[in-house]
């Protein structure tokens, strides 16, 4: 799935994520997540829209902006900043660590010129660290998007990175 | 390939060869053959023994029994008795080491080769997942129909009478917690599964619930009934997408077939479940950073007590139970405790799921009885080390988990006798390393993981894990110095002590295993300022002006 930010309609995402989960404080993080989800990570405006509608002091649900925000930076699934058209995760936990891990991280960062949480000039990459994803029988690992890449060797990298324009 | 019922390994290290381990594998050959058993027995050889005392060893599976000293006189008697007529040759058994415990094997492994013994993992991969009538054709929902027919507080005595562990790590008596919520006060109730599996290499909760997710509604449904709650979540980590997909799918089916929902199998019993999703936080794995995050909050851990047993989500009693604990509890009360007792060590029952790592050449999940060694995990699971390397050592139950190193590889995997040797069984993972391995390398990534995982509430975890990172960050590049690893260790022992929870508190644990069995190395890395294992880079970054 490629991310493209322009011409999305931000409300109407908001609006559908709302919809789907309700308003009560466990909708929260199931709504952050579909927003970033569909546009591509948690814009501010996106968390005055969430706040203006799940606030209700009525019913004794009382939510800040800084609340909202607050979880937009501390979950690692949800992005407060735009990202490159693709988001390259690179497991950095022991387990590929010791399975070549150590080796694929170095050749990654020189292909893409790239370190960790940068995106390149031209808004294809942002390359990301994230830690295990459980799938550490075929590490070391690589998730670019929702595609998951194990087994990985230095050797494949460019192979996999030209599939992403 | 022909399958082999028993196998025989004989050692052939260079002390075991110098006392006639040689002579000792080729007249196993002879009388293997004198027997007829060629076809049957596998011979083979393993060069790792540590046991010195006992050389040369013959070890033969899949009783896993050690005999040793072995003359090339034994040879006859131990192939006649043991092989031919199943009979352990009990005077010519290597002497117990401290600590081995008793193991006692699976009836249902005599007379084939070692496997597993899978429990909790029976339908995974043989029934499709996403229809509920392939559950429900193998046992599925019968032990939930067994309870209703019982009290709940017969099905919270059947629980603790099968002396269930938790599996997330801890080890607390399962049964003993379904009683705390039970008698807790309060008329609302909640059950909570955590399925937040993100401890670095563990990936058996993933496994239980994309093969079979029906296992863990029945579960926690049962649950509910035996501590009185009528709601329950599945807190499953953001990155698990199939297993969510799969989970809501199960629910809906048990809702249709009346499994769940309201008036269970008609008896006016009502639960309701949720699928929660995490959204990326190592410390959601913590209970109490799970129910903050279930109620829309950071996942920071809060102060206990007050625990979750009586002070949960919503403020309410709230049992969180692990994916594989819960995964226990159906088959304990389809069979009975009794029939649960009979597996496992007696002080810790039952089977556990491993996931294999590393430098073997097998990786992936096991389901084995409690008790078993990591020489056998190793030997037979892993299918031995690859490259044919040496062993070094192996870190279990991801990054908390604890570093053991070679001489402890025959050390049974339970609960006691881990806790025994001063290590950890951990969530399950099982990282195996070979002797191309740096251990402060190793010790480095997993600072790592600490000090970005932190959630920041408690200043001894936020700065602690950032220091303690940082510092072994300057051994790898020959910078520290004798008096700063002795100030680390002074500064793990706070944290362990001060942090509010878990993380912070075993944070440091693979630094202080390090320093424990890998003195050493470390010491190559402060003093003389090398890397054995060459893989540290040694080179002191440059210093500001």
């Amino acid at each position: 799935m490629s991310r493209t930010t322009d011409a999305v309609d931000l409300t109407a995402i908001v609006t559908a994520a709302i919809e789907k989960h309700g308003r009560r404080p466990d909708a929260f993080i199931p709504i952050l997540l579909e927003i970033d989800e569909q546009y591509g990570y948690v814009p501010g405006e996106a968390i005055r829209l969430v706040r203006k509608s799940v606030n209700r002091p009525e019913e004794q649900v009382m939510v800040s902006e800084g609340q909202l925000y607050g979880l937009a930076s501390f979950y690692d699934m949800l992005a407060t900043e735009k990202t490159g058209r693709h988001v390259v995760r690179f497991c950095e936990s022991a387990p590929c660590h010791v399975q070549g891990g150590r080796e694929l991280w170095k050749a990654l960062q020189e292909t893409l010129n790239l370190k960790a949480g940068e995106t390149d000039t031209n808004s294809r990459f942002t390359l990301k660290t994230v830690s295990c994803l459980g799938v550490c029988g075929v590490g070391p690992v690589l998730l670019i998007d929702d595609d998951l890449y194990g087994n990985v060797t230095p050797e494949q990298l460019n192979d996999i990175l030209a599939r992403y324009e | 390939m022909k399958f082999k019922r028993s196998m025989v390994l004989v050692s052939n290290d260079p002390q075991s060869v110098r006392l006639g381990a040689n002579a000792v594998f080729s007249q196993f050959q002879k009388e293997l053959a004198a027997f007829e058993l060629t076809d049957e027995v596998a011979l083979s050889q393993f060069s790792e023994s540590e046991r010195s005392d006992a050389l040369p060893m013959v070890i033969i599976y899949p009783e896993a029994s050690a005999y040793g000293p072995v003359k090339e006189s034994d040879v006859h008697r131990i192939v006649e008795e043991h092989l031919y007529k199943g009979r352990i040759v009990q005077d010519l058994l290597a002497p117990v080491k401290e600590l081995s415990g008793q193991v006692r094997w699976l009836e249902g492994r005599k007379g084939t080769l070692p496997m597993e013994h899978r429990i909790i993992t029976r339908r995974v991969g043989r029934i499709d997942p996403e229809n509920i009538e392939e559950y429900i054709a193998e046992d599925g929902y019968q032990a939930l129909a067994k309870a209703l027919s019982m009290t709940p507080m017969q099905v919270i005595e059947e629980l603790e009478a099968s002396g269930l562990q938790g599996r997330g790590g801890a080890g607390f008596p399962a049964g003993r917690k379904w009683r705390f919520v039970a008698g807790a006060e309060g008329a609302k109730k909640y059950v909570v599964c955590n399925a937040d599996e993100s401890e670095p290499g563990t990936f058996k909760d993933r496994v239980i619930m994309e093969g079979d997710p029906h296992s863990i509604i029945e579960a926690m449904t049962i649950a509910a009934y035996a501590i009185g709650a009528e709601e329950g979540y599945i807190y499953v980590r953001g990155e698990y997408k199939l297993v969510q997909n799969r989970l809501l799918r199960a629910i809906e089916q048990a809702k249709e077939f009346g499994l769940l929902g309201q008036n269970i199998m008609e008896t006016g019993f009502n639960f309701t479940l949720h699928v929660h999703s995490g959204a990326g936080a190592y410390v959601c794995g913590e209970e109490t950073a799970l129910l903050e995050s279930i109620e829309g909050k950071r996942g920071e851990p809060r102060a206990r007590p007050p625990y979750p047993t009586t002070h949960g989500l919503w403020g309410k009693p709230t049992l969180v139970n692990n994916v594989e604990t819960l995964a226990n509890v159906p088959p304990i009360l389809l069979n009975g405790a009794q029939w649960y007792r009979s597996f496992g060590a007696p002080s810790s029952p039952g089977t556990k799921c491993y996931t294999i790592m590393g430098n073997v050449n097998f990786r992936g999940l096991i389901e084995v009885p409690m008790g078993i060694t990591l020489r056998e995990v190793i030997a037979i699971y892993g299918q031995g080390m690859k490259d044919g390397a040496t062993f070094k050592l192996a870190q279990t139950g991801g990054s908390s988990g604890s570093i053991i190193p070679a001489s402890l590889q025959d050390t049974p995997m339970d609960f006691e006798s881990f806790k025994k040797a001063g290590v950890s069984l951990g969530s399950g993972a099982l990282l195996i390393c070979d002797e191309r391995t740096c251990v402060v390398d190793l010790v480095y990534t997993l600072s790592k993981f600490f000090q970005f995982e932190s959630c920041g509430k408690c200043t001894p975890c936020r700065l602690g894990t950032q220091h303690l990172h940082e510092t072994i960050g300057r051994m790898t590049r020959a910078e520290a110095s004798p008096e700063e690893l002795q100030q680390i260790e002074e500064m793990v022992t706070e944290m362990e002590r001060v942090s509010n929870c878990g993380l912070g508190q075993t944070a440091g644990t693979p630094f202080r295993n390090m320093m424990k069995h890998f003195r050493e190395e470390v010491d190559a890395h402060v003093i003389e300022k090398i890397c054995p294992a060459g893989v540290c880079s040694m080179i002191p970054e440059p210093v500001l002006e």
